[in-house]
């Protein structure tokens, strides 16, 4: 249990213990736990290989762990498809630009709300959307493909939140966005946090994600190596190991 | 100036994304060059550049001294460059040995020997019958390292020969690498697994946003600033710079 700067304690809303998972023979994750807190972003780094991406898809149900266990809201998570991990509010944002190019924006947005059965609450919920990110009301008639890329994004972000994730899962946003770019990512990010989305961050570029997040981790070969605030890990003279094998700080 | 390989202030952009940016790497002869750098920070890029995958927008490439910018892959091939990819490009229905013939289909006595002793020197000669689509992923590097080894190229170029393989094998590869470099072959090496390019490499460029940040031995790079700070990433100064594509951002110094 921990203290915010408010004073209030904060909770775990997801929990991973002493994981174990990866792909044919080998072990990509070997022995990972973190916590997840409520209303917090949590924000994962680590150089390539470490086994960032094995982590988000264990988390969504893509890939079956061996060892260990994940619970959400004290729910188990492990052996679930990624359809029941979805409707258990655990939504995903893929690395890879993933609308429907040839939609409008208001079709993709709908389109996160593809499980809710209520036409009225989809409407409520892309009425929130436009609460979160007031520009995307103005994209609504647009084709998606014809947007840049960092809107594109965007409106990746808006079309996760129609299920009100209670814990939004986002696997290297900055990836492939020229750097004028990543500005306008990292702000929408924090955008969803404020607005109460509690946030687990997989993130290339430590520095950024590190500084935006409540909480930093540091995985390496597979296991976590330094976790703390962000701050502290960005600030921790062991990451400079952890990434180059040698012993520079972060500063 | 013995610099076998040269690249001088090649740049290459795509839709407007400098993936080189006045990119100037020496390579010198006898050595194992490696060349690092965060994702995106363009290291397959110059390869491309370099065996003539990709045109270069501006600067040039030279062999020992002969300027080769934008030629032909087939002919850089020629000239003495070898090089292996990340995916690795093998014919997964074809035979180990039939890989190796493939640029040399009447299959003359002379050419099966010279496959033959490169599969051997690999490790892998014993697999030499089976389809090279039932290798594993590490036999698959040895295979394409034993295919350009065929043409005795001056320099070997390897993308990422260590992502993906297991520990053993890795520590094989690196073993055939010194012992080709001992009997005079040069390496320009990407590779993402630390240990493998400090423990492997004599010389170490580091790319960042498609331009050298630093280059030097193993022991000065890894703990070089400038290095890390190309790892961790930019640092998104929220003091600077308004943001067009977003004006609903909150103030974003609240943050720091």
């Amino acid at each position: 249990m921990t203290e915010t700067g408010a004073g209030t304690a904060v909770r775990s809303v997801l929990k991973i213990e002493d994981l174990v998972a990866g792909y044919g023979g080998g072990d990509v994750l070997r022995g990972v736990s973190l916590d997840v807190t409520q209303g917090g972003i949590t924000c994962v780094v680590g150089p390539n290989g470490a086994g960032k991406s094995t982590l988000m898809a264990a988390i969504s149900g893509l890939l079956r762990p061996r060892l260990g266990s994940i619970t959400l809201d004290g729910k188990n998570l492990v052996g679930l498809s990624p359809r029941q991990v979805l409707r258990l509010g655990v939504v995903q944002v893929p690395q890879n630009h993933s609308l429907f190019r040839d939609m409008t924006v208001r079709e993709n947005i709908e389109l996160g709300g593809y499980i809710l059965s209520d036409r009225a609450l989809t409407a409520r919920r892309v009425a929130a959307v436009h609460d979160v990110f007031p520009e995307i009301a103005g994209w609504s008639g647009k084709k998606a493909g014809s947007l840049s890329g960092g809107q594109q994004r965007l409106v990746e972000f808006g079309r996760a939140l129609m299920l009100e994730p209670r814990l939004l899962l986002l696997d290297e946003p900055s990836m492939g966005l020229a750097p004028k770019v990543l500005r306008t990512v990292f702000g929408a990010i924090r955008q969803m946090n404020a607005a109460g989305t509690t946030i687990l961050l997989v993130e290339q570029n430590a520095r950024a994600g590190l500084r935006l997040s409540s909480q930093g981790v540091v995985m390496e070969s597979g296991r976590v190596r330094l976790s703390g605030s962000g701050r502290e890990v960005l600030e921790n003279p062991e990451i400079g190991a952890l990434y180059l094998g040698g012993a520079v700080s972060a500063g | 100036m013995s610099a076998l390989l040269r690249t001088e202030e090649v740049r290459k952009a795509y839709g407007g994304v400098h993936a080189l940016d006045s990119c100037t790497v020496e390579i010198e002869e006898g050595s194992v060059a490696g060349l690092i750098g965060p994702n995106g920070s363009g290291k397959t890029t110059l390869f491309n550049v370099i065996t003539g995958y990709a045109k270069a927008d501006a600067g040039q490439v030279y062999l020992a001294g002969k300027k080769i910018t934008n030629v032909t892959p087939d002919k850089v091939f020629a000239l003495g460059i070898g090089r292996t990819f990340q995916l690795t490009r093998i014919f997964a229905s074809l035979t180990v040995m039939e890989n190796m013939l493939v640029a040399s289909p009447n299959g003359r006595a002379a050419a099966r020997r010279r496959a033959m002793e490169q599969l051997e020197f690999v490790g892998i000669a014993g697999h030499r019958a089976e389809l090279a689509g039932t290798l594993s992923y590490g036999q698959r590097k040895l295979l394409e390292l034993a295919y350009v080894l065929v043409a005795d190229p001056a320099i070997i170029l390897l993308d990422e020969p260590a992502g993906g393989v297991n520990l053993s094998l890795v520590n094989h590869i690196a073993d055939r690498i010194r012992e080709l470099n001992a009997a005079g072959k040069t390496f320009l090496i990407v590779e993402h697994n630390m240990e493998f390019v400090m423990g492997l490499c004599d010389q170490v460029t580091v790319l960042d946003s498609g331009a050298v940040v630093a280059s030097g031995p193993p022991g000065i790079i890894r703990t070089d600033r400038r290095v890390l700070n190309a790892y961790l990433g930019e640092d998104l100064d929220p003091a600077d710079a308004e943001n067009p594509e977003n004006p609903e951002n909150p103030d974003p110094a609240e943050d720091a």
